[in-house]
């Protein structure tokens, strides 16, 4: 059940049975953009409509997603490719893997639309290695689609055509960076490439592209639908529109929930997701997936958008919230992190490479009981070290929440180099049994 | 060895793609699926169908942690470690594997049955703790459920 807070549009049929099938799509209004599109404007009409929108992207970045379509070169003789960034895979985030078991149908008319509004005849959906069902549900809706003449050729008896193809991937964080996942979509390692040139025009094979994550394109039928006025009446002015966000930890309702941009933390979490469980305190809580700096629990009130989120000294992201409660010290929390960033690293530049070794060492010492007060500085220094100094992004996701966390728990840090990590934790005596 | 039918898959797939090396990551899946891991003669067929050096297969292969390089058990249990798992219990799942199984994460049971893995977020923060058996999700996982879940495998 929907809660009262909810603004449904991109998450509309999530809980309407066999929402998969092409049938039921269209009898929600399905494909009514794409028609409407294809026999009536113009693709430089459409991407107008998405600039005017405000729509920014939704994977974690917040660029406008119109602006970075503008950039594609209109009169061009390459082939230009549209990317759906399916390889959802940030801890905490679990979003797009529900729109595409749920709604692929949705997903595939926003390819479709953006593929028109930049020219694109070929475009790659790169799903996660492990979402399996995603990636099969995904193959059944492009046959269904082809089928039925929204996709192929002549789409809706129009000149335009476009071949949509689902790749997986295997395993590798770094894919989601779109220079990584287009080196991955070539057969190679995943590296990130450097930028500029930027994707829009050296892209997949040195050719003009677009990679726009899945939430994102799926927000571009319900623009051209129902036109860019009514998306900007929702959320604030600079963050137009709906989020779906994800809230996850020893919260009573953990899930997925789409609210208007601009809605308080506090929303989301005590009136969505019902509050702490039994027993429960929030410790901190990061916004937006696992890479962005931690809250402290009186900052519960910000507004989640991505202007409001970042004055308050950290990031939007993907929406992702996580709860750490009482029951992890927050040394654990980050050593948790840290091995992540560490396994996901892709070895490429040494400031990651050595900077995720070294957070990891120190923080299992930390945690192990092992550590001084000096390990504190080491690891705030380290992070400051990997901070705006590391090929792409991922250093900076693993170094701001560590360094955030020190600076913001700097007391539990010290606490924890005393007298040991299970000193600060709370125990509520839970188990895992009877959960 | 892939059979002529996985081969056939693979040309098919090069076939497909602007520039045949897109199809590497799919031809792997191909023999993966055949063959349970990547045995390096496989990984030769991959070469001379894309018209790729061997050892540029092989270092390509081994950058995407699901892509076996040896043999794994019949089943494959990857168990999330990720943050949103580790509040709500993911370590009690993996200790209670461990236990049950009579392995270390990383190895493989005996009789070749179970391969213990644990993996990074699987995109199932709001249903953890989660397990993948193969390609098959199991969340909401209590020790009794994992129990009940092996018991019932074939």
């Amino acid at each position: 059940m929907a809660h009262p807070a909810e603004t449904l549009w991109v998450y509309r049929n999530q809980e309407t049975q066999n929402s998969h099938e092409l049938p039921v799509y269209r009898a929600s209004g399905g494909y009514q953009a794409l028609e409407r599109a294809l026999n009536e404007l113009a693709p430089a009409a459409v991407l107008e409509q998405v600039k005017a929108s405000g729509l920014r992207g939704r994977g974690g970045a917040g660029f406008p997603t119109g602006l970075k379509w503008s950039f594609v070169p209109r009169e061009t003789s390459e082939p230009r490719y549209l990317i759906c960034n399916a390889d959802e895979s940030e801890p905490g985030t679990f979003k797009d893997r529900y729109l595409m078991e749920r709604d692929p149908h949705l997903v595939l008319e926003g390819i479709a639309l953006a593929s028109y509004a930049i020219g694109a005849a070929a475009a790659f959906i790169y799903v996660r290695g492990e979402l399996a069902e995603a990636a099969r549900r995904l193959e059944e809706a492009i046959h269904q689609a082809e089928a039925a003449g929204y996709l192929g050729e002549r789409m809706v008896g129009t000149q335009t055509s476009l071949k949509v193809t689902v790749y997986r991937g295997a395993g590798a964080y770094i894919c989601g960076e779109e220079t990584a996942l287009l080196n991955s979509l070539e057969g190679r390692r995943g590296h990130p490439r450097l930028k500029p040139p930027f994707p829009a025009t050296h892209g997949l094979y040195q050719c003009p592209t677009v990679v726009n994550n899945v939430e994102t394109l799926a927000n571009v039928p319900l623009i051209v639908q129902n036109g860019a006025e009514w998306f900007r009446s929702v959320g604030t002015a600079k963050s137009p529109g709906t989020k779906v966000f994800g809230v996850s930890g020893r919260v009573r309702h953990r899930g997925n929930y789409e609210l208007a941009m601009g809605t308080p933390l506090s929303t989301l979490v005590y009136g969505c997701a019902g509050g702490m469980e039994d027993g429960y305190q929030i410790r901190a809580i990061q916004p937006g997936g696992s890479s962005v700096p931690f809250m402290t629990p009186d900052q519960i009130d910000c507004p989640l958008d991505f202007e409001s989120v970042s004055e308050a000294g950290s990031l939007l992201g993907c929406g992702s919230v996580i709860v750490v409660d009482q029951t992890m010290s927050i040394v654990e929390a980050c050593l948790i992190l840290a091995r992540f960033y560490h396994h996901e690293s892709c070895g490429f530049c040494v400031p990651c490479r050595e900077g995720t070794n070294w957070m990891l060492r120190i923080l299992e010492r930390l945690v192990a009981g092992q550590g001084t007060a000096a390990d504190i500085d080491l690891l705030y220094e380290i992070c400051g070290s990997m901070l705006n100094r590391c090929f792409c992004p991922l250093g900076d996701a693993a170094a701001m929440p560590v360094q955030s966390a020190i600076e913001r728990f700097r007391p539990e840090w010290e606490h924890v180099v005393r007298h040991g990590v299970d000193s600060v934790k709370s125990n509520v005596g839970a188990t895992l049994s009877g959960h | 060895m892939v059979s002529q039918a996985g081969i056939d898959e693979i040309r098919r797939l090069a076939a497909s793609f602007p520039r045949r090396e897109s199809a590497l990551l799919p031809a792997l899946w191909v023999i993966q699926r055949e063959e349970g891991y990547l045995p390096e003669e496989s990984l030769r067929v991959v070469a001379r169908e894309l018209s790729m050096e061997p050892s540029d297969v092989t270092s390509r292969a081994s950058f995407y942690t699901m892509f076996a390089l040896r043999p794994r058990g019949q089943y494959v249990i990857q168990v999330c470690q990720s943050i949103s798992c580790a509040l709500v219990g993911a370590q009690q799942v993996i200790d209670h594997l461990r236990g049950r199984l009579g392995i270390e994460v990383g190895e493989t049971t005996h009789d070749e049955r179970f391969t213990l893995l644990t993996v990074e977020c699987l995109a199932s923060c709001g249903s953890g703790p989660v397990m993948q058996i193969n390609e098959d999700y199991f969340e909401h996982l209590t020790v009794e459920r994992v129990d009940e879940i092996l018991d019932g495998l074939p």
